[in-house]
């Protein structure tokens, strides 16, 4: 997937100096970000980290409080601005007693050009479940007709809120597919994942926000290389501060009586430390979650969620 | 860049076809809305009136009333609750709707059921009630029995956006079923105690309810039209403000 962004014109989306609070939260803490035509980006973070939030400024959906919002250079909160993008968001039920059909219909007359409906049924891969209604489709079918709703109008931009959330491995990747091939048309399309590999399946640019603040920006690459990596975690009677210093350790603290490692080079790491400490004991490796990735990139000592999004 | 354009009048014609069609598929909603004020009547309005035609044309009227109050106060409260609870209302905001089709769809949708209503009632009446009325009665009957859809629309949007998609039923029923009483709807508000009848002054239901009664020259007294009107205007402004303050509120609202 190489796209080549126009850089020339207006980005189809832009936050610029954003702000938003929710009574004594902040979502966004100051968020400068734009996506440029043809580009397909990424906002990777973990829950709260104000992902969706900056989806719904850039719909129109609320105002912030400080900074603008901007879609093709306009308001998104004109019907006008919207009439280019489509969205597939976070919705937990859509009304169950009409059928795949007639949603479609119905979200294809607000814009001026839809898309034929064997044509997004075909892109969404729900063809042969037109007639059915909504409430009587799987949860993946269900997906699957948000994604349609999204594409319906034929948007230059598309925004995926957490298109594959709550989705099983297999469902995930065939999903993917379908968001690849309409990003391969050279629609932009900004998505937000809480599933590195998500962002490094599908994006040419990945925003890594956390706590409402950009902390890094970059291809899935260079990204990877930052938050990627392994947890190791051991009782060793090594001091901790003399495993900081081992290569390839990016971060390591105390957690009770274990230590916890977080190592691009896992292998090399535990070579090292068995080299060391031959009474060594309770060793356990793992993938990272994002929390952990997050956790040391910050170097901030907060609690670290149970890291259970491990990327299949 | 071509023009953008869109036909607005297909837009809400499709947001009331399916609007329509939602409901016709939900039971839930259909059967009592429909069911509710026709058996009333029948009950009470046909059963015992032991043979008063006068009996039968109240309640006719009385239970028309009821029954369009039902049917929009549920079709709007419930049905907004629901989808903004499910967050479909957010993703129907981030579509480029115009901004008022749905509700346009809605009324569409409340006002057709309210003929359904209304039109079950008169046959109802004519048939086994012992309704006689001028052509010119049946026409401005119904045409104030219809109309009363708007301000009770009105409050079921304002309920919709500010009860929560469970409650909202509970809500609607706690406020319409004693009111309704209160209002003469059930039963004729000469029979009412009088501390009731000095309440009913106050509540917009008595008002249309007299508005509807006075169709067929059963209202109580003298009718002030001005009031009725004033109060009933009163409340359908004061319900659309409520409604689009809990609007811009839902706006302020973080979701997911």
């Amino acid at each position: 997937m190489t796209q080549i962004p126009d850089f020339s014109g207006t980005p189809a989306a832009e936050l610029r100096g954003v702000v938003k609070r929710y009574g004594p939260v902040t979502a966004l803490a100051g968020v400068d970000l734009s996506v440029q035509p043809g580009e397909v980006v990424a906002l990777l973070g973990p829950n709260g980290a104000g992902k969706t939030t900056a989806v719904q400024l850039l719909l129109g959906l609320g105002r912030p409080g400080e900074g603008t919002a901007r879609l093709f250079g306009r308001d998104p909160r004109e019907v006008a601005a919207r009439r280019r993008i489509g969205a597939m968001l976070q919705v937990s039920k859509v009304p169950e007693t009409l059928k795949v059909r007639e949603h479609i219909d119905l979200v294809s007359s607000y814009y001026p050009r839809p898309l034929p409906l064997p044509e997004i049924l075909a892109a969404a891969g729900i063809s042969g479940l037109e007639n059915r209604l909504f409430g009587k489709l799987s949860g993946g079918q269900r997906q699957r007709v948000l994604f349609a709703l999204a594409l319906c109008g034929d948007p230059d931009l598309l925004f995926l809120d957490e298109p594959t959330v709550g989705l099983d491995v297999e469902a995930r990747r065939g999903f993917w597919d379908h968001i690849r091939a309409k990003a391969g048309e050279g629609r932009t399309v900004l998505l937000t994942t809480h599933y590195l590999e998500e962002a490094d399946a599908l994006a040419d640019r990945i925003i890594l926000l956390h706590q409402g603040r950009i902390l890094a920006e970059g291809t899935p690459a260079e990204i990877k290389a930052r938050v990627g990596g392994r947890v190791v975690r051991c009782r060793t009677r090594i001091p901790v501060e003399e495993v900081a210093f081992l290569p390839g350790v990016r971060e390591a603290r105390r957690r009770g009586e274990d230590l916890e490692i977080f190592t691009q080079t896992a292998e090399a790491v535990l070579r090292e430390l068995l080299a060391r400490d031959a009474g060594l004991s309770g060793l356990e490796v793992r993938g990272a979650g994002l929390e952990d990735a997050f956790l040391a990139l910050t170097g901030t000592s907060e609690t670290v969620l149970a890291s259970k999004e491990v990327a299949a | 860049m071509s023009a953008q354009t869109v036909s607005l009048w297909r837009i809400y014609t499709l947001e009331s076809k399916y609007e329509i069609l939602k409901m016709l598929r939900l039971p839930m909603y259909v059967i009592p809305t429909i069911s509710f004020p026709l058996v009333f009547y029948i009950l009470f309005g046909v059963a015992l009136r032991h043979g008063s035609s006068e009996i039968g044309t109240y309640m006719m009227a009385s239970y028309g009333a009821f029954g369009v109050m039902n049917a929009a106060l549920f079709g709007f409260g419930v049905g907004v609750a629901v989808e903004r609870g499910q967050g479909w209302m957010v993703f129907k905001r981030a579509t480029p709707m115009p901004p008022l089709a749905w509700i346009l769809g809605r009324l569409t949708m409340c006002v057709l059921f309210s003929g359904v209503v209304v039109g079950l009632l008169f046959a109802a009446g004519a048939l086994a009630g012992g309704v006689r009325l001028e052509p010119g009665a049946w026409l401005s009957l119904s045409a104030v029995l219809i109309l009363g859809a708007l301000p009770f629309a009105a409050c079921g949007l304002a309920i919709g956006f500010w009860a929560g998609p469970n409650s909202a039923s509970a809500v609607i029923n706690l406020a319409a079923l004693p009111t309704a009483f209160a209002s003469g709807m059930w039963i004729p508000i000469q029979m009412l105690p009088r501390l009731l009848q000095r309440i009913a002054e106050f509540l917009p239901p008595y008002h249309y309810a007299q508005l509807a009664l006075s169709r067929v020259g059963m209202n109580r007294g003298e009718l002030n039209l001005g009031r009725s009107l004033t109060v009933l205007g009163l409340f359908t402004v004061a319900s659309i403000v409520f409604a689009w303050i809990g609007w811009r509120r839902d706006e302020g609202k973080t979701f997911g």
